[in-house]
């Protein structure tokens, strides 16, 4: 791989991590408290477009790599877990299945949407009794006529209570378990559809994570993603993808932790010397930033094996998402430690860094999830 | 309407420990990071507004090392046509004298109807490449300019003074104008900008496309931390306890 | 993936070699201890001693990545091998191509890049570790001799080696800036061994204490200027951390290689090995460990060769390979069950030659101040 970025991926992430310190940061603690879906920063990150990095440009994208995705992903949420995340879920979990396993027709129909901000999308897969397990999930879909009628219900869908562009899986033959699963294009407007409760998360408060209710909803069949039963492979193949981004969230987060500790760690003095000449804190900063830069390059590296458009690169992805996140968890709770008291009070980032890192080893396949993944390829 | 830019490529070192190298005359590169000079990028953004305006075409120079090319590829990105680098690798010493007459031979053949610098440097503070530049192309200047207007022939442009005022100029085009940070708010560039810029050429210009001598008008001695003084005393009280104090003061140093 | 083109030539060959002729016999040199002289021999014909050293010195002419590359992989079939790899080019080799005259490159660097002589580093001492600025050695100049005195510990490859680099001190009272480096050849009078070092793992290498009485030594053979030896070993160590991370890396890897092999060939109740959660859990945190440690390696060796700063990413490297090689290691065993602690496994082994290099060549805790010196902007 290369370690060196190229020349646009240096530029991109220059201007992102300009755009997303002076315009994001600020903003972090604030929506983290009201929990407010932040609308006005997802336009300007259309109009720098940031909300469809890997779509080509005929579809309204910039027409980037994952490489440049996930440093994009890694910038913002490094300014705002939150923002982070609704980014990362419109780009990864929305405008790449649609433009891996859509029609010609549904990617200029909604790609474009997707990458003005004019809608935003959200993915809906899990269920009150299936996560991990997807095929345990009870959501149908039956044919009837030109449309399919989905029920069920979805929950913790993230971006879920101000989308207006859903992925959405469902059964259309049970009997099939995993390989009768089928992915549908779903508009929020659509009658039976509706959003249910919100979520009261500990951290990425403002996503608007919420139930989706799917009562007789009558999906055109032209909305079908590639065909009836590919649902399953359409799901595992867009969640390798995403994982580099969740990965990319956890180094965005982690570094954000660590900016913090260094710069409280020389300010704060105890003893009569700043704490960041004890050995102690200069420990815990060497093990926050080299594990910070051991998932970096294992993001990177996935995000590799994907642009060169390697079949089967489950394994790093997992990689990077079970490590990346495991990491940030633990980066950010010794940047808590460094902080002392202070750590534990809202004044200061990293009380709201390390909630807002937990979710990262949960969501998009549990960390024990992702070591299967990763010892069932090794051990195959 | 035909823009330049001059841009410089400065170590960031708000928050970096500046270290000064071996040789006394640099200080270490190695851990800083570099970015186009902050009055700089609102000298860019003033003439990308004024392009937007008027039409035209953005010329941006930079007289640096290699890696200035980034700098003016983010120019390039936000809305620039032409980029040059002067090869700084080439010429040596430079003090503010010789960087503008480089750049004033660099510029020889590019038409322009405002020329636009920031108003400052923040790694050598010279305040000096916008003035003589201008003198050396002929130009009329203003300095510390914080909104530009112009009309026809005309630019109308306020300077920004000491003590909060502001001295309006009318000048006459072509003309040189240093910007003050705060002028306007320069943008971000847009992933696809990015893109496109990626690809496009940077014209170098080095010894044997500048060939005539430049000469340094000062030479750069030593670079050194100042020894720290002696603890200043800060008087606290009231108003008649502070002033007895100053007076004793004043006094006991023999100053009057 | 990770490696491209020649890159990736190069790993397959040596990784031929190494399975085919180092792997076999890792066990026999853990068990006796001996110093396989033959595989030296054969490490020298395939232009391995002095990977990254120019043609022209007698090296194999390619970049530090091609080196790291060389050390994981002779490491990974056997650690012995790997280190004595490691310390001679890295320890041996690189201050005279670094600091040396070319009258000094062509005497000593030529014969040792060939694999001809055998190279050590003559650094730490009885009391002096990780804090080598503190060294007790001196150097005194008479008539045109440097006379030097001290004893030197735990010197890899030391009572086997051609051509010793040796730092002494000639001030103590000026503290890193009065230590120069010096090279001392084998049969000096007055440079004499104590005994060679009884250790945990790494049996087939050697470890020494070198001690020097009034050994004269000519002018000629200073490294550098005199008050050089500092920045000279600070350099060698910074490379050095490359290779000992790629030395942890590559019996981490063989760690792993060990874990898989055995759970896929064993079964408790009838169930596969392999196939039980706590395994694949163990299994996974290696392999993924071991692929950041692998990055981190080649990004630093990447960076050197690329010219720009690594003592950073070095440090991070070395830390970071040798801490997940040993728990990796550690799990290793765990896998094998009571087969993992007896020596008809490879386990116990690894686990033993992997404590080294949280240790050697700058302690964790050592990497870690550098790391965070950084960081901080100190």
């Amino acid at each position: 791989m290369n370690f060196d970025l190229t020349s646009d991926q240096k530029m991109l992430q220059d201007q992102v991590r300009k755009f997303a310190q002076t315009e994001l940061a600020p903003l972090a603690p604030e929506i983290d408290k009201s929990g407010e879906f932040p609308w006005p920063s997802l336009k300007k990150m259309a109009k720098l477009g940031l909300l469809g990095v890997i779509v080509p440009e005929k579809y309204g994208g910039s027409g980037f790599d994952f490489v440049s995705l996930a440093i994009a992903i890694e910038e913002i949420s490094r300014a705002c877990a939150s923002t982070g995340v609704i980014v990362a879920v419109n780009n990864s979990l929305t405008t790449y299945p649609i433009l891996e396993f859509s029609s010609e027709e549904l990617k200029k129909k909604y790609l474009p949407q997707l990458c003005s901000g004019e809608k935003i999308g959200a993915f809906g897969l899990t269920e009150p009794n299936a996560g991990s397990d997807v095929a345990a999930m009870e959501s149908t879909a039956r044919l009837e006529g030109d449309h399919y009628i989905v029920n069920g219900t979805k929950r913790f869908i993230t971006n879920g209570g101000e989308a207006g562009i859903y992925v959405v899986f469902a059964y259309t033959n049970r009997d099939l378990k995993h390989k009768g699963i089928s992915a549908f294009v779903v508009e929020r407007d659509t009658p039976g559809f509706s959003v249910g409760k919100h979520e009261d998360l500990m951290g990425i408060r403002a996503t608007a994570n919420c139930e989706l209710m799917f009562e007789d909803v009558k999906v055109p069949k032209e909305n079908l993603l590639g065909k009836e039963g590919d649902g399953f492979k359409i799901c595992m193949n867009t969640l390798d993808v995403s994982r580099i981004d969740i990965g990319a969230q956890a180094v965005g987060i982690a570094q954000a932790a660590l900016d913090e500790a260094v710069r409280y760690s020389k300010e704060r003095k105890a003893f009569g010397q700043p704490i960041c000449n004890f050995e102690m804190i200069e420990a815990l900063i060497a093990e926050m930033a080299t594990e910070i830069q051991a998932a970096r390059l294992l993001v990177h590296y996935a995000g590799f094996c994907k642009d060169k458009g390697m079949q089967k690169f489950s394994k790093e992805a997992a990689m990077s998402k079970y490590y990346a996140s495991d990491i940030a968890v633990d980066v950010t709770r010794k940047a808590v430690q460094i902080h002392g008291g202070y750590g534990y009070s809202k004044e200061y980032a990293v009380e709201r860094l390390y909630r807002d890192a937990k979710i990262l080893e949960l969501y998009e396949g549990t960390s024990e999830i992702q070591k299967i993944v990763i010892a069932r390829e090794l051990t195959r | 309407m035909d823009l330049i830019v001059c841009l410089k490529r400065v170590p960031q070192t708000a928050e970096a420990e500046v270290q000064i190298g071996p040789s006394g005359k640099e200080i270490v590169r190695d851990r800083l990071t570099f970015d186009m000079n902050e009055a700089d990028s609102y000298a860019l953004e003033e003439a990308i507004l004024l392009k937007e305006k008027f039409g035209g075409t953005i010329t941006v120079i930079s007289l640096g090392l290699p890696d200035a090319e980034d700098t003016l590829r983010i120019a390039l990105a936000k809305g620039a046509d032409h980029a040059i680098r002067i090869k700084a690798e080439d010429f040596g010493e430079l003090d503010g004298f010789k960087t503008a007459s480089l750049l004033k031979d660099a510029l020889v053949n590019v038409k322009f109807d405002v020329l636009l610098t920031g108003c400052v440097a923040t790694d050598d503070s010279l305040y000096q490449v916008g003035p003589v530049l201008a003198e050396l192309l002929g130009a009329p200047h203003a300095t510390l300019v914080g909104k530009i207007e112009i009309a026809g022939e005309k630019a109308h442009v306020n300077r920004e003074l000491e003590g909060g005022l502001i001295e309006h100029l009318e000048m006459s085009l072509p003309a040189v104008f240093a910007v003050q940070t705060g002028i306007n708010e320069p943008r971000y560039a847009s992933l696809i900008a990015i893109r496109r810029a990626a690809g496009k050429e940077i014209k170098l210009l080095g010894k044997d496309d500048i060939p005539s001598e430049h000469r340094v008008n000062s030479t750069l001695e030593k670079l050194f931390v100042p020894p720290a003084g002696k603890r200043a005393e800060i008087m606290t009280g009231t108003a008649d306890e502070v002033s007895a104090r100053t007076a004793s003061l004043i006094k006991e140093k023999g100053l009057i | 993936m990770i490696l491209q083109s020649q890159h990736k030539e190069f790993q397959a060959r040596v990784r031929r070699f190494a399975e085919q002729e180092v792997a076999p016999r890792a066990r026999e040199l853990d068990r006796t201890g001996e110093f396989p002289h033959d595989l030296v021999k054969r490490l020298a014909e395939l232009q391995l001693t002095a990977v990254y050293v120019p043609k022209e010195y007698g090296g194999a002419g390619l970049d530090t990545l091609h080196y790291a590359i060389a050390v994981e992989e002779i490491s990974r079939s056997c650690g012995s091998t790997g280190i004595f790899l490691a310390a001679h080019s890295s320890l041996g080799v690189f201050p005279i191509f670094f600091a040396g005259t070319e009258e000094q490159k062509r005497k000593w660097l030529i014969p040792l890049a060939r694999g001809e002589k055998i190279g050590a580093f003559g650094l730490t001492e009885p009391d002096v570790g990780s804090d080598a600025a503190a060294t007790r050695t001196t150097a005194r100049i008479e008539s045109d001799t440097y006379v030097i005195n001290g004893t030197k510990r735990f010197i890899t490859s030391g009572s086997i080696a051609d051509v010793i680099i040796v730092t002494a001190t000639q001030d103590p009272s000026k503290g890193y800036k009065g230590i120069s480096a010096f090279v001392v050849e084998k049969g000096t009078p007055g440079f004499s061994y104590g005994k060679d070092e009884e250790k945990l793992g790494l049996h087939g290498s050697i470890t020494s204490e070198l001690v020097f009485e009034d050994c004269a030594i000519p002018r000629d053979n200073l490294l550098g200027s005199e008050g050089d030896g500092f920045r000279i070993f600070m350099e060698t160590l910074d490379g050095g951390r490359i290779s000992i991370g790629a030395l942890a890396l590559g019996i981490a890897q063989g760690a792993l290689d060990a874990a898989v092999s055995f759970s896929k060939a064993s079964k408790r109740s009838g169930k596969p090995l392999y196939k039980m959660q706590p395994v694949q859990s163990m299994i996974a945190e290696m392999a993924t460990e071991i692929e950041a440690a692998r990055l981190l390696i080649y990004h630093a060796a990447a960076l050197k060769d690329s010219g720009l700063p690594y003592m950073k990413e070095a440090a991070m490297a070395k830390y970071y390979a040798s801490t997940i090689g040993m728990k990796a290691a550690n799990m290793a065993v765990d896998i094998h069950g009571l087969c993992g602690v007896t020596d008809a496994y490879p386990a116990e082994r690894l686990m033993r030659d992997e404590k080294l290099m949280e240790i050697g060549e700058g302690t964790s805790e050592i990497q870690k101040i550098v790391i965070a010196r950084e960081v901080l902007g100190k």
